[in-house]
C-alpha cells in the first residue's frame, strides 16, 4: 500500500489558527500534543476509557483520542491552556486550585473540559448532575469529592454569588 | 556559599522539639488551606509531566516484551527489524549484563531479559526509531526463539514446584522469603485465652493505575552527561539502579530529574527497565531517547499490591482482649523481588499498634510466581493483614455478644508504649477516632437493624480501623546518612529557595517545604521557590514512599529553617540592638517583640545578615529515632510515629443478587497535626476512594488456559477499562473527621495521612455485608459475585460464608524452620532475639 | 501511545457514494460513524481497514423526525447524545431512553451514534486486546480463522458477546432498520440483523449501509432495558434485558418480547417467559415465573467482566424486574 500524502490543514484551537501538516490517520490527540505542542491536554489510555484527553469541539467535550484530526478541520477546538483568560484563570480553574482538586493534576485538563462545558449548559447542576457529567473522567487522586466540591463552588461564583466552601469541606466535620 | 557549621547540630535530633507543642492558633499558615505552590500551573494545564518533554533529535523507544509466561531465551534475531528505515538502536539483554533491583538483596532484574523470561510483559528488545510507529513495526520484526518453562501460577503452585525455578537464590525452591518471628510465649497466651479462632483469609492483588502512564526521556550528552527526566517517586534510587547498571559511567555524571508523576501510590518506586534503556539507548545513539509506556506496560511495571493468603489463629479474653496471635501470610510474589522482602514483613508488622497484643507469632513466606511483579502500593504489606485482622476481630466481638467499636475502645493499644514487636508507639488518636465515626454514623441505633430500602436492599454498617507509618525506620540500603536533606538559599531579593529531594507525586510534598519554611521563617509560604526531585541540584531525599516525606523531608526543612532564622536573628539583633532571642519572624518581618514597630523587612534582614556573615544558605537533614528492634527483621516496621484511622462503611445490598452499594463513610483519622487542612481532606477522601475500588472491584486477575500442551498464563485485563476502578457515580458520601494528636517525632507534631485511611475500608465494607445480610466473605474483593455464593450457601443451610478453605488445605504446607525468639518487653526483652544462629556465630567470632 | 495503523480517508456526500466505495475497496474498507468502536479496534490491530469511509458528511443519515403515522426514525448517524437529550425519546420511548443512558459515558455519547451502536462489533476479553497481548495466547479465531476459541477450544465457532446496549430493546420493540446497498434500500426488522456467531454477527451485506432505524408508534406497549455491569458508567453490559410487553385494555399482555443481551452473540430471545405471560395479567408469581424461566437461554461464557455462573443464576432475577418495569 503506498503511504497516503499529508494533509496541510489550519485548526482553529483556543481560537487561534494553526496551520499543520500531518496524516489522515493522526487523532486530534496527536496532532494537539506533538504537532502544536499543546501538551495540555493528558493521555491514559488512547481508547477511550478514562478521559483525560478530553477537549471541546464546538463546545461539546469530546475525547481527543478518538476524534481524527481531519474531523476538526474548521471547527472550534477548545483545550485546556484556553480557558484561562490571559493570565487569570477562570473560576472553575481557581476554584479546583483553592480545593486542592488537582492533586497529581494528570485527570484535570480533561476534568476542566468536562465539567466547563456542563457549567455552560446548566448554571447550577446538583451533586447528581455533576457526577452525571464527569462520569467519563477517572481520577484515582482526589475520590472526585473535592472536584465536585470546586465545580459546586464555581457554579455559585459565576451565578454571582459569594459562595465559600463549607467549612466541612477543608477542615473536616 | 557559606554553611551553617554542621557540626553544630547532629543529623538526628531523637529528643528534638519539632514544635509539635505549639498551639494552632500560634501558626499562621501551618494547618491552613493554602493552595499548594503548583496548584495554578495543574489547573492552567501547564504542568509537564514526563510525556510531554521533547528534544531536538528525540528518538522514540518501544521495548519487544515477552509472550510467555516462563521459558528460556533460545535466539533473537533482530536483523529485520535493523534493516527497517528510520530505526536508529537496537538493544538486547547481553547489552546490559549487570542485574539490578530496588533492594540490595534482590538484584534479581535486568534491564532486558538475558537468558529467560518470568512473566508475559519481561522485556527483551529494546529499539529505538525516529516515530514511535516505526519502533513499534520494527519490534513486531523482531523474531525471538523461547523454550518454554513450566508456569508457575500460585502461591500454591509455587510451594510444591521446586523445579523449575524461577530464580537461583531465594530459601530454597521457589520460596523467595521465610520469615518467622514469635514474640512473647504463644502457649501461654492461648492458654490465658478465653476464646479462640482460626480463620483463613485470601487478598487478591491489585494495582495502583495511575493516570499517567510511566514515561522516560533520557539524553547522553557530547559532555559525557548522562541526564535522565522520568515519573519516578524514587529519583535517588534510580540514580543508584543507573550507576550499577551504566558502569563505568559514573554517578556523578548521571543526572536524574523527577518530573511531576501523575500519580504513582507506589507503582513508580521501582527503578525500571524502560528507564534504564532509555538511557542506555541515549548513550549508544548519542541522541535524546523518550520512552512512553503504554497501558497495558503500566500493567507489566505493576509492584502493587501482593495477592496474600492468610491464616490467622488468635485468642482472647472475655473482654476481647488479646492473648496471643499466630499469624501465617503467603505472598505470591510475582516474577521479581522488587520490595518483596519488606512486604513480607509488613505483612506481620502492624498488626500490634492498634490494639494491646500480649503474645505474637508471626511467619511469613513469600513466592516467586510468573506474573508481573508486586511490590509496594498504599499501604505497603499491611492492607491484606489488616483485613484479615478486622474482619476477624469482627467475628470476635460477634462470638462474645461485645459491640466490635467497644471492644477495640476496650483493647488499645497504649500510647508511648512499645508492642510486643518493639515498634514504639508515640501519639495514639485511635480511640478518638473511633468514638467520632461511632457518633457521627449513628452506629450504637443503627448497627444490626436491617433497614430495608425503597428498592429492597438492606442495609448494614461495618467498622474497621488501621494504623500506618509514618516513614520506615530504616532506608532501603544500609547506610548511616541521613533520610532526607534540605538546603535553603536566601538571596538579596528576599526569595528563599529550599532545594530538597523530595519528589511530589501529587500528594503535595513540594508545598510541605513551602508551608513549613513559610512558617519558621514568618514568610508567604507561596513565594518561597521549591527546587525538587534533582540528582544534581538537591540533596538526597530517599523518595516518596511509606508516607515518609512529610515528616521526614518536614523535620530537615524545619531544621534548615530554624537555622537560617536563628542566622538571620544574629544579624538583625546586632544591627536593631535587641536581644536574638527577642526577635519575632512574622508577616514578612523580622522585630522585637517587645517593640513591635522595630524592625524591618525579611528582605531587609537577609540583606543586613549576609552583609555581616556573607552569602546565606543552611542546610537541615533528617534521621529517624534508632528503633528498639534489635532482632533481625526488626528494620521492617519501626517508624517515627503512628498515623491511625477508624471507618464505619454502610452498604446496602440487594439479597437476591449479591449487588451492593456503598451510599456512605465516615472516617476518622489521627494526623498528628494537618500541615494543611484542604490537602489533608483530599488525601484522605483519595484513600477513601482507593481503598473502596480495592474492596469492591479491583483485582490483578490471571487468563490461565491450556490448550494441547500449551499453557496460557497472562494478566486477564491490562486495561483501564477492563480492571475496574470507581468512577465519580461509585464515589459514596464521605463525612471526614480530622483528629489532631500531635506526635513529638513529626513538624509541627506531624504523622502521615496519604495511607492509613485506605487501610481501614476493605474489612469494614466486608464487615457492613455482614451486619446487612449475616453472612462473611473472607476474600478481597468484596465482589458482588462472592457475597451472592456466600448467601447461596446461607440459603442452603451451609455456613454463611465465601473464602478459602477454613483448615489446614486452605493454605500450602511450608516448613518454617525454628522461629527466632524474642522476649516482649512485658518479659524484660531487651528487642534481641536469645536465638538467633547468626548472633551467636557473630559473637563467637 | 496506542496509535492507529496507516489508512485512507474518505467523507463522501451520499449514501450511494458511500456503497460505491466499500465495493469499490471490498473487505479492505471499513465505515465509520462515531468511531468509538472502530478506533479502538484499530488501535488494539483488531481490525485494519486501509480505507475509513466516514459517513459523518452523509446528510440524510443525520436525519430525526416523527413521521405523519407517529413512528420515529432515527438517522444512522444521530448521535446518543442527542438521543438521549430528545424530549421525544424520553416521552415516548422511556426504556430505549434508559438504554441509551446507559453506554458508555457522557463523552462516548457525545460522540459514538445510534447506527453505530447497533453494529456494535461483538466483544470477548480474550478479542478485545492489544496486538501484543493477543500475541500471547498466539490470537483466537476471531482475529485469525485457523485459531481456536479460548472460550470453548473444542467450539468450531466464535462466542464473543453481543454487547451493545441498545440492541435488545430495540429489538424487543419490534423496530424496523433500514439498510441500503447497491441495488437499493430495504427494509427489516432489527432482530432480522443478527445472527448467532461471535464473527459473523450480522446479516447485512458488507457493502450494506444502515441508514436509519424506525421505532413503532408509541400506545399499547411498554418496553424497559435493565443492566448488568459491575460500574454505572464505561462498562459494556454483562447481561442486558430488552423486554416489551403489548396490553390490552384490561391489563392482559397480549404479546411479549424479552431479549437477552451480554448473554450470548446475538439478543437471545428468552421465548419460554414471552410465552408465559402472554394471556395474562402482570402479577408478582407470573413475574417471578418468567423470570425463572429466562434461565435457560442466557447463554453466559467466561469472557466478559464478572464470573460467569453468577450473571447466569442472576439472568432470572434481572429479567424479572425488567418485566415488572414494564407495568
Ligand atoms: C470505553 C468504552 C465504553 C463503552 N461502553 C459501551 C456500553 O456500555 N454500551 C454499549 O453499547 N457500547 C459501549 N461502547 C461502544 C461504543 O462506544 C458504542 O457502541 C457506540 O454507540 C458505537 O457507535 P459509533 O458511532 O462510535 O460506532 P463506530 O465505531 O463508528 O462503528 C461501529 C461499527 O459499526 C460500523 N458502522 C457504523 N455505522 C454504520 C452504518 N451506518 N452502516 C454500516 N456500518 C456502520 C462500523 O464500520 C463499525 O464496525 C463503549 C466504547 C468504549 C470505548
Ligand atoms: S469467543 Fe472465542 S473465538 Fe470468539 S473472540 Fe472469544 S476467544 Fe476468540
Ligand atoms: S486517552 Fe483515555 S480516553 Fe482518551
Ligand atoms: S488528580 Fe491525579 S488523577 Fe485526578
Amino acid at each position: 500500500m503506498t503511504q497516503p500524502n499529508k494533509v496541510l490543514a489550519t485548526f482553529q484551537v483556543n481560537g487561534e489558527p494553526h496551520e499543520v501538516a500531518f496524516l489522515p490517520h493522526k487523532t486530534l490527540l496527536e496532532v494537539l500534543r506533538e504537532e502544536m505542542d499543546l501538551t495540555g491536554t493528558k493521555h491514559g489510555c488512547e481508547l477511550g476509557e478514562c478521559g483525560t484527553c478530553t477537549v471541546q469541539i464546538d463546545g461539546t467535550p469530546v475525547l481527543s483520542c478518538l476524534v481524527l484530526a481531519v474531523d476538526a478541520v474548521g471547527k472550534d477546538v477548545q483545550t485546556v491552556e484556553g480557558l484561562a483568560q490571559g493570565a487569570e484563570l477562570n473560576p472553575l480553574q481557581h476554584c479546583m486550585a483553592d480545593l486542592g482538586a488537582a492533586q497529581c493534576g494528570y485527570c484535570t485538563p480533561g476534568v476542566l473540559m468536562a465539567a466547563d462545558a456542563l457549567l455552560r449548559d446548566n448554571p447550577k447542576p446538583t451533586r447528581d448532575e455533576i457526577k452525571e457529567a464527569l462520569a467519563g473522567n477517572l481520577c484515582r487522586c482526589t475520590g472526585y469529592i473535592k472536584i465536585f466540591e470546586a465545580v459546586e463552588l464555581a457554579a455559585a461564583r459565576m451565578r454571582g454569588e459569594d459562595a465559600q466552601p463549607s467549612k466541612e469541606s477543608i477542615y473536616g466535620s | 556559599m557559606v554553611l551553617d557549621d554542621p557540626k553544630s547540630a547532629p543529623a538526628t535530633r531523637e529528643d528534638a522539639p519539632w514544635q509539635h507543642d505549639k498551639k494552632k492558633e500560634d501558626l499562621k499558615h501551618i494547618g491552613k488551606p493554602i493552595r499548594k505552590v503548583d496548584a495554578r500551573s495543574k489547573v492552567a494545564g501547564l504542568t509537564r509531566f514526563a510525556d510531554d518533554l521533547r528534544l531536538p533529535r528525540m528518538l522514540h523507544m518501544k521495548l519487544l516484551r515477552s509472550t510467555m509466561a516462563h521459558a528460556e531465551i533460545v535466539s533473537i534475531d533482530t536483523s529485520k527489524a535493523a534493516a527497517l528505515p528510520g530505526v536508529k538502536g537496537i538493544l538486547t539483554g547481553k547489552d546490559m549484563p549487570t542485574p539490578f533491583g530496588i533492594l540490595p538483596v534482590s538484584q534479581d532484574e535486568h534491564a532486558l531479559c538475558p537468558d529467560k523470561v518470568r512473566f508475559v510483559g519481561d522485556p527483551v528488545v529494546a529499539i529505538a526509531a525516529t516515530e514511535e510507529e516505526t519502533a513499534w513495526d520494527a519490534c513486531r520484526l523482531v523474531d525471538v526463539q523461547y523454550r518454554e518453562l513450566q508456569t508457575v501460577g500460585s502461591v500454591h503452585e509455587a510451594a510444591g514446584t521446586n523445579d523449575p525455578r524461577l530464580h537461583d537464590y531465594g530459601v530454597r525452591g521457589n520460596i523467595h522469603r521465610l520469615e518467622n518471628l514469635e514474640f512473647g510465649d504463644l502457649a501461654d497466651g492461648f492458654n490465658r485465652a478465653e476464646h479462640i479462632r482460626e480463620d483463613t483469609f485470601w487478598f487478591e492483588g491489585n494495582t495502583h493505575l495511575p493516570m499517567e502512564q510511566h514515561a522516560t526521556l533520557a539524553h547522553f550528552d557530547r559532555d559525557g552527561k548522562l541526564t535522565v527526566w522520568s515519573s519516578t517517586q524514587t529519583p535517588h534510587y534510580l540514580h543508584r539502579a543507573l550507576a550499577r547498571v551504566l558502569a563505568p559511567l559514573p554517578a556523578h555524571k548521571i543526572r536524574v530529574i523527577a518530573v511531576q508523576n501523575g500519580g504513582g501510590f507506589g507503582g513508580k518506586s521501582d527503578p525500571f527497565n524502560h528507564e534504564i534503556c532509555a538511557a542506555k539507548m541515549s548513550m549508544l545513539t548519542g541522541r535524546p531517547v523518550k520512552i512512553a509506556l503504554t497501558r497495558e506496560e503500566v500493567f507489566w511495571c505493576h509492584r502493587g499490591r501482593h495477592p496474600v493468603l492468610m491464616r490467622s489463629k488468635i485468642g482472647v479474653t472475655k473482654t476481647g482482649r488479646i492473648t496471643a496471635l499466630d499469624f501465617h501470610s503467603f505472598l505470591d510474589g510475582g516474577a521479581y523481588g522488587s520490595y518483596g522482602t519488606a512486604s513480607t514483613f509488613y505483612t506481620g508488622a502492624l498488626q500490634t499498634v492498634t490494639y494491646a497484643v500480649e503474645n505474637y507469632h508471626f511467619r511469613g513466606a513469600r513466592f516467586f510466581t510468573n506474573k508481573a511483579p508486586c511490590g509496594p502500593k498504599r499501604g505497603h504489606g499491611t492492607p491484606q493483614p489488616r483485613f484479615a485482622l478486622e474482619v476477624q476481630l469482627d467475628k470476635i466481638a460477634c462470638d462474645l455478644g461485645l459491640d466490635p467499636a467497644q471492644m477495640r475502645l476496650d483493647n488499645l493499644a497504649p500510647r508511648d508504649s512499645l508492642t510486643a514487636n518493639f515498634l514504639r508507639i508515640g501519639s495514639m488518636g485511635l480511640g478518638a477516632c473511633i468514638e467520632k465515626v461511632v457518633e457521627g454514623s449513628g452506629w450504637k441505633e443503627r448497627r444490626g437493624k436491617r433497614e430495608v430500602t425503597k428498592d429492597g436492599r438492606i442495609r448494614g454498617l461495618g467498622l474497621a480501623c488501621s494504623s500506618y507509618l509514618s516513614g520506615a525506620g530504616l532506608p532501603i540500603y544500609w547506610n548511616g546518612l541521613p533520610h532526607s536533606g534540605v538546603q535553603l538559599q536566601l538571596d538579596r531579593s528576599g526569595l528563599v529557595t529550599a532545594f530538597c529531594g523530595s519528589t511530589d507525586i501529587g500528594q503535595g510534598s513540594d508545598s510541605i517545604l513551602g508551608w513549613i519554611i513559610g512558617e519558621v521563617l514568618g514568610i508567604d509560604p507561596l513565594g518561597i521557590k521549591v527546587v525538587t526531585a534533582d540528582t544534581d541540584l538537591t540533596p538526597v531525599d530517599l523518595g516518596s514512599y511509606s508516607s515518609r516525606v512529610t515528616v521526614m523531608t518536614g523535620n530537615a526543612a524545619m531544621q534548615a529553617a530554624e537555622r537560617a532564622r536563628d542566622l538571620l536573628a544574629k544579624g538583625v539583633a546586632k544591627k536593631l540592638e535587641v536581644p536574638a532571642s527577642r526577635l519575632v519572624f512574622a508577616d514578612e518581618r523580622v522585630f522585637d517583640a517587645e517593640d513591635p514597630q522595630k524592625g524591618m523587612s525579611f528582605q531587609d534582614a537577609v540583606i543586613c545578615t549576609e552583609a555581616q556573615f556573607g552569602t546565606i544558605g543552611t542546610v537541615g537533614s533528617y534521621t529517624p529515632p534508632k528503633s528498639a528492634a534489635k532482632f533481625r527483621g526488626g528494620g521492617v516496621g519501626p517508624s517515627p510515629s503512628y498515623s491511625y484511622s477508624a471507618a464505619v462503611v454502610e452498604v446496602e445490598v440487594d439479597p437476591e443478587t449479591g449487588i451492593y452499594r456503598v451510599p456512605k463513610v465516615w472516617m476518622a483519622h489521627d494526623i498528628g497535626r494537618a500541615l494543611n487542612a484542604a490537602v489533608a481532606m483530599g488525601q484522605i477522601e483519595g484513600s477513601i476512594y482507593m481503598g473502596l475500588g480495592e474492596a469492591m472491584m479491583e483485582e490483578m486477575a490471571y487468563r490461565d488456559r491450556s490448550h494441547k500442551g500449551k499453557r496460557v498464563f497472562v494478566h486477564k485485563i491490562p486495561s483501564l477499562l477492563e480492571y475496574k476502578s470507581p468512577s465519580a457515580c461509585e464515589m459514596p458520601e464521605c463525612v471526614t473527621y480530622v483528629i489532631e494528636d500531635p506526635d513529638k517525632n513529626g513538624p509541627f507534631g506531624a504523622k502521615e495521612v496519604g495511607q492509613g485511611p485506605l487501610l481501614p475500608m476493605m474489612p469494614a465494607v466486608a464487615n457492613a455485608i455482614f451486619d446487612a445480610v449475616g453472612v462473611r466473605v473472607d476474600e478481597n474483593p468484596v465482589s458482588f459475585e462472592k457475597v451472592f455464593a456466600a448467601l447461596q450457601a446461607q440459603k442452603a443451610g451451609k455456613e454463611a460464608r465465601f473464602g478459602p478453605a477454613n483448615d489446614d488445605t486452605g493454605v500450602p504446607v511450608v516448613d518454617f524452620g525454628e522461629p527466632l525468639q524474642i522476649k516482649t518487653p512485658w518479659q524484660g526483652g531487651d528487642g534481641t532475639a536469645h536465638n538467633d544462629p547468626h548472633r551467636t556465630k557473630k559473637a563467637a567470632k | 501511545m496506542l496509535r492507529l495503523p496507516t489508512f485512507s480517508y474518505h467523507r463522501p456526500k451520499s449514501a450511494a457514494l458511500a456503497v460505491q466505495l466499500k465495493q469499490q475497496h471490498g473487505r479492505e474498507a471499513m465505515f465509520v460513524a462515531g468511531g468509538t468502536d472502530l478506533y479502538p479496534n484499530m488501535k488494539r490491530r483488531q481490525q485494519t481497514p486501509t480505507q475509513v469511509i466516514s459517513l459523518q458528511d452523509v446528510p440524510e443519515l443525520h436525519q430525526l423526525e416523527v413521521l405523519p403515522d407517529g413512528r420515529l426514525q432515527i438517522g444512522a448517524m444521530v448521535t446518543l447524545s442527542t438521543l438521549e437529550h430528545y424530549p421525544t425519546l424520553k416521552l415516548h420511548y422511556p426504556g430505549l431512553q434508559h438504554a441509551i443512558r446507559e453506554i458508555s459515558t457522557p463523552l462516548l455519547r457525545n460522540m459514538g451514534t445510534l447506527g453505530g451502536n447497533l453494529l456494535l462489533d461483538t466483544r470477548c476479553t480474550y478479542y478485545d486486546q492489544t496486538h501484543e497481548w493477543r500475541e500471547s495466547i498466539d490470537f483466537c479465531m476471531k482475529s485469525k480463522a485457523e485459531s481456536i476459541c479460548w472460550v470453548a477450544p473444542g467450539s468450531p465457532r466464535c462466542w464473543a458477546v453481543q454487547s451493545s446496549d441498545s440492541v435488545p430493546v430495540v429489538c424487543a420493540m419490534e423496530a424496523e432498520v433500514e439498510l441500503a446497498g447497491a441495488d437499493g434500500t430495504r427494509t427489516l426488522t432489527a432482530d432480522a440483523l443478527y445472527n448467532d456467531d461471535g464473527i459473523q454477527y450480522l446479516t447485512k451485506k458488507p457493502e450494506e449501509l444502515l441508514t436509519r432505524i424506525t421505532l413503532p408508534a408509541s400506545g399499547g406497549w411498554k418496553a424497559s432495558y435493565l443492566k448488568l455491569r459491575r460500574r454505572d458508567t464505561y462498562d459494556f453490559p454483562v447481561l442486558g434485558v430488552g423486554a416489551c410487553l403489548w396490553f390490552d385494555g384490561d391489563g392482559v399482555v397480549t404479546k411479549a418480547n424479552i431479549r437477552l443481551g451480554g448473554a450470548g452473540s446475538y439478543a437471545i430471545p428468552a421465548t419460554q417467559s414471552e410465552q408465559l405471560l402472554v394471556g395474562s395479567k402482570l402479577t408478582d408469581e407470573l413475574i417471578a415465573a418468567a423470570g425463572t424461566a429466562a434461565m435457560k437461554p442466557a447463554r453466559t461464557m467466561d469472557n466478559t467482566d464478572l464470573d460467569v455462573y453468577w450473571r447466569k443464576k442472576v439472568a432470572p432475577v434481572f429479567v424479572a424486574r425488567a418485566i415488572a418495569a414494564c407495568k
